[in-house]
């Protein structure tokens, strides 16, 4: 059975279709990504999936829990977590803290118990704060752990984002252009990072223009289009698709400089040169 | 972390509780008394309001208005109607809580400005009914409170009162920094630095929201309740959209997001009025060009800019502790 | 405010009583409300160049009517007495933009509450300083005679409010559509950077919009004086329902802000008049946080749409 099912998803802005008529499935237990020219609609998708933006129409189905028109912290409660492309970092905490706030499905407890903090509180946020370094160390921000947030780097932001996300053990994790704004060193340690959740049992769905990153790491792409699905498949089949090279070499040369080169790789060079 | 941590908490509470203990040394006379006890009650409200304000980042012009709802519902019900004052002041906290949880809701679905003006005008619509339903509230001119009495104990004077209101802010204390250290405090920051980022780890931001509003209606209730048994009086000049003001100001002229600054803040903020009696005519214009001049040079409030001072090399420290 | 504005209570005399008193109520409900527009007017001007509630909206309002009063007092005529207070009270404003709100540009919404209101306390106090705190009197511009309208009756002054502030509108209306500074101050309350990048001095934008709007509360100040009288402290109320009109009209909108005051002006009258008077006030902050729960964006407001 599949994770996530989307049906006939659609979300009009003033009467644009930002998506449109969307259908697709997500498998469980492997790495898929979402990618497109700007403003095919891919971010849109993933406020809709997370329940920030409510749709015009269709269904998001999440494992047997129909989730359309649910609040964000439901689609959180049911196991999906995301990060952000224009980061959304708490910069009034440690970078820690951010982490542990993370847990918060996890270590809910009473008004009573948190204004009057109980012993068993105080065992849960040595739990809490513990299980946060650790994530932070699986991250690779072993560095920063007692770092105020707004003190951190650009590239320790987004991946602060991403151990928060899995604070939230969730099933599926939505990574919002994890590789966007990174150096070349620390978009190839981000490989290996979506690699080792993948591992760890968490269905992964990214969205990204480096395409480097998108055909090594997936196992499974979805190409939109204004909105639409323009194609769907593996890597492989992605990368030879002409209707693919076609919307991106088309959009490519209307928007960028013209970068010639055979098809095999035309998928990958307009993706790189959109960066 | 932690230590450091548990050093402004445990160190925090004890120089306040220091503080606490060794004032009535310097106070000579009732009228100190008076003040000292004026800012214990102004604190307890401003400790709640800067949960609201300054931890969850939501802005309220108008807990003035609980603060009188507070204090006219232990004056009806314990003056007109003979309860005693405990379940007087227990009943009407209820009733605020019950209130600001109807009301929250709406209001903390706005945002910024939006805000401001909603509770500004919850503020100023019970500023109104509270003169205006004089069969009850004695309209302008106020009326008398019985003494404050459990089981028998009639409590009277400024010493007890002293003590009784001392101890009530170190438990207001107690609570607002156990609640900020807790998993619902931190929900609570996040929100107010950003509402999507906790709503998708899972937090329902309004109802953090609301809850925040009522537990900070609540803390202006009861001292609200406190006031007017002490004094004796209430009359609706406590309960003003100028007094509303004051008491943001004392949040945010102490520190946003510290609870020692909302005490700091009272403290100074109810004190600077008694000092500018001495510049009669002048005193208003005094009191806002002061509300102005911190604003411009000390947006942060004075705990926090103090704070900063010693700020640097700790963290440095702890950065590279956190390295090894 | 007192209580002129209540009609003579004149009940079951049959349909045209009934009618006139309509008319009595609607006549003083518009001239009341054609001062709220004015300060949401002012309101509007500033929230839309600069994002800013000036809390001290109110009391430029204050500064109007007594600075008139004191001027006409010593004999000047009114010719001069109203031009020279409307530019006292504008010199008021761009002395507040300049040294109170501009220092604190970029601060959070919450510190510039506190700046405005302390502003607002400030000249409240001055002017409790250079006058005092009693009510004082302003002669109609053109006589006190009363003149009938269909079984009503209004003041020369009421009319003397409606005209001048049908002037105002439609001088502002010509001001934004037509005069390139117009459009540079729309430009900005539009998009900033935008402006700026387009050469449009922003700053110079902001500090012209505290002028504009500090002349316009006072105007309405001095149309107002006569009618109710003026004090150091009669801007706080004028203020705050100047700005339940402009909330009502929808926070930046200028013929929101005109007809949110009109019609709060109109509400307030004929529900102190029909239903009761007691809560004549709160009734402003009753309509203000029912448009605020159910339709936040007001009557001709934009729509928000917050993205993400």
């Amino acid at each position: 059975m599949s994770l996530l099912q989307v049906e006939s998803l659609s979300k009009k802005f003033d009467g644009l279709n930002a998506v449109d008529d969307l259908s697709f499935d997500i498998q469980p237990g492997a790495v898929h990504s979402i990618i497109g020219p700007n403003g095919a609609g891919k971010t849109t998708l993933l406020n809709l999936l997370t329940g920030i933006y409510r749709p015009s129409g269709g269904r998001i189905v999440f494992g047997e829990y129909d989730l359309t028109g649910r609040a964000p912290y439901e689609y959180a409660g049911h196991g999906i977590a995301r990060t952000f492309q224009n980061l959304q970092v708490f910069f009034n905490m440690s970078a820690l803290e951010n982490v542990m706030v993370g847990r918060y499905l996890h270590e809910r407890c009473g008004l009573a118990s948190a204004l009057l903090r109980g012993p068993r509180l105080a065992r849960a946020e040595k739990v809490c704060r513990d299980e946060a370094a650790e994530l932070m160390r699986y991250v690779g921000l072993r560095s920063y752990l007692s770092v105020a947030a707004d003190a951190m780097p650009y590239g320790a932001l987004k991946r602060l984002e991403i151990a928060r996300a899995l604070a939230t053990k969730p099933k599926l994790m939505l990574l919002d252009e994890p590789a966007a704004g990174l150096n070349p060193t620390e978009a190839l340690e981000l490989d290996d990072l979506i690699g080792r959740l993948s591992e760890r049992g968490v269905t992964v769905v990214l969205v990204e223009h480096n395409m480097r990153l998108v055909m090594g790491v997936s196992n499974h792409i979805l190409v939109l289009d204004y909105g639409r699905k323009l194609a769907e498949g593996s890597a492989a089949a992605i990368r030879n698709d002409p209707k693919v090279i076609e919307a991106y070499l088309g959009s490519a040369v209307a928007h960028e400089d013209p970068v010639g080169g055979p098809s095999a790789s035309a998928v990958a060079v307009a993706g790189e040169a959109r960066r | 972390m932690p230590p450091h941590l548990a050093s402004a908490r445990t160190g925090g509470m004890a120089a306040l509780a220091t503080v606490i203990a060794l004032l009535p040394l310097a106070l000579s006379n009732n009228y100190f008394y008076d003040i000292a006890i004026l800012v214990g009650l102004n604190a307890i409200v401003c400790v709640g309001l800067n949960l609201l304000i300054g931890y969850a980042g939501q802005i309220s012009l108008g807990h003035a208005g609980f603060f009188g709802l507070g204090a006219y519902g232990s004056a009806i019900l314990a003056s007109r109607y003979g309860w005693p004052p405990l379940a007087a002041m227990l009943t009407t906290t209820l009733a605020v809580a019950v209130l600001a949880f109807l009301v929250g809701r709406p209001i903390l679905r706005l945002k910024g400005h939006y805000l401001a003006m909603a509770t500004l005008g919850l503020g100023v619509i019970i500023f109104m009914v509270i003169t205006t339903e004089d069969k009850f509230t004695g309209g302008p001119d106020g009326i008398a409170v019985a003494p404050f009495s459990v089981g028998g104990l009639v409590l009277q004077g400024e010493r007890i009162w002293y003590w009784l209101v001392g101890a009530l802010l170190l438990v207001a204390v107690w609570l607002a920094l156990n609640l900020i250290e807790s998993p619902m405090g931190r929900a609570l920051r996040a929100l107010h630095s950003s509402e999507v980022g906790a709503e998708v780890v899972g937090i329902n931001a309004a109802d953090h929201k609301v809850m925040v509003f009522v537990i900070s209606a609540v803390f202006a209730s009861v001292a609200g309740s406190l006031a007017a048994h002490y004094s004796g009086f209430v009359t609706p000049g406590k309960v003003t959209f100028l007094h509303s003001i004051e008491l943001v100001t004392m949040v945010v002229f102490g520190g946003m997001a510290s609870t020692f600054g909302a005490v700091v803040g009272a403290a100074v903020l109810t004190t600077l009025p008694q000092l500018l009696t001495v510049f009669k005519d002048y005193e208003m214009m005094v009191f806002g060009a002061v509300m102005m001049g911190t604003m411009i040079f000390l947006p942060r409030g004075v705990v926090p800019s103090l704070a900063r001072l010693f700020q640097p090399r700790r963290q440095e420290a702890s950065g590279k502790e956190g390295g090894a | 405010m007192p209580k002129q504005y209540s009609a003579p209570g004149s009940q079951g005399k049959g349909e045209r009583d009934m009618s006139a008193q309509f008319m009595q109520y609607l006549l003083t409900g518009l001239t009341v409300g054609a001062i709220y527009a004015l300060v949401a007017l002012g309101f509007s001007i500033i929230f839309n160049a600069s994002h800013v509630i000036n809390f001290a909206q109110g009391e430029f309002v204050m500064i109007g009517g007594m600075v008139t009063m004191s001027l006409a007092g010593t004999g000047l005529p009114y010719l001069l007495a109203i031009p020279l207070a409307v530019v006292a009270a504008a010199l008021v404003g761009l002395a507040l933009e300049k040294f109170a709100v501009e220092p604190a540009r970029g601060a959070s919404v919450v510190t510039l509450i506190i700046i405005t209101i302390g502003a607002s306390i400030f000249l409240r106090g001055l002017a409790m300083l250079v006058w005092d705190k009693k009510l004082h009197a302003l002669k109609p511009f053109t006589g006190d005679t009363p003149i009938a309208v269909a079984g009503a009756t209004i003041l020369p002054q009421s009319l003397w409010v409606l005209g001048v502030t049908l002037v105002i509108v439609l001088a502002l209306t010509w001001f934004f559509s037509r005069t390139l500074f117009g459009k540079a101050i729309l430009a900005t309350s539009h998009n900033r950077l935008a402006a700026e990048l387009v050469g449009i001095n922003v700053r110079m934008v902001l500090f012209f919009s505290f002028g504009l709007s500090a002349a316009l509360g006072a105007i309405a100040g001095i149309l107002i004086a006569p009618i109710t009288l003026t004090s150091y402290d009669v801007g706080v109320m004028l203020g705050l329902k100047g700005f339940a009109a402009a909330i009502l009209g929808g926070l930046g909108s200028g013929i929101g802000a005109v007809i949110g005051g009109l019609a709060l002006g109109v509400a307030e009258i004929m529900s102190a008049g029909y239903l009761s008077s007691a809560y004549k006030d709160a009734i402003a902050f009753v309509i203000m946080l029912a448009v605020l729960f159910f339709m936040p964006s007001g009557l001709f407001g934009k729509r928000g749409g917050e993205r993400i």
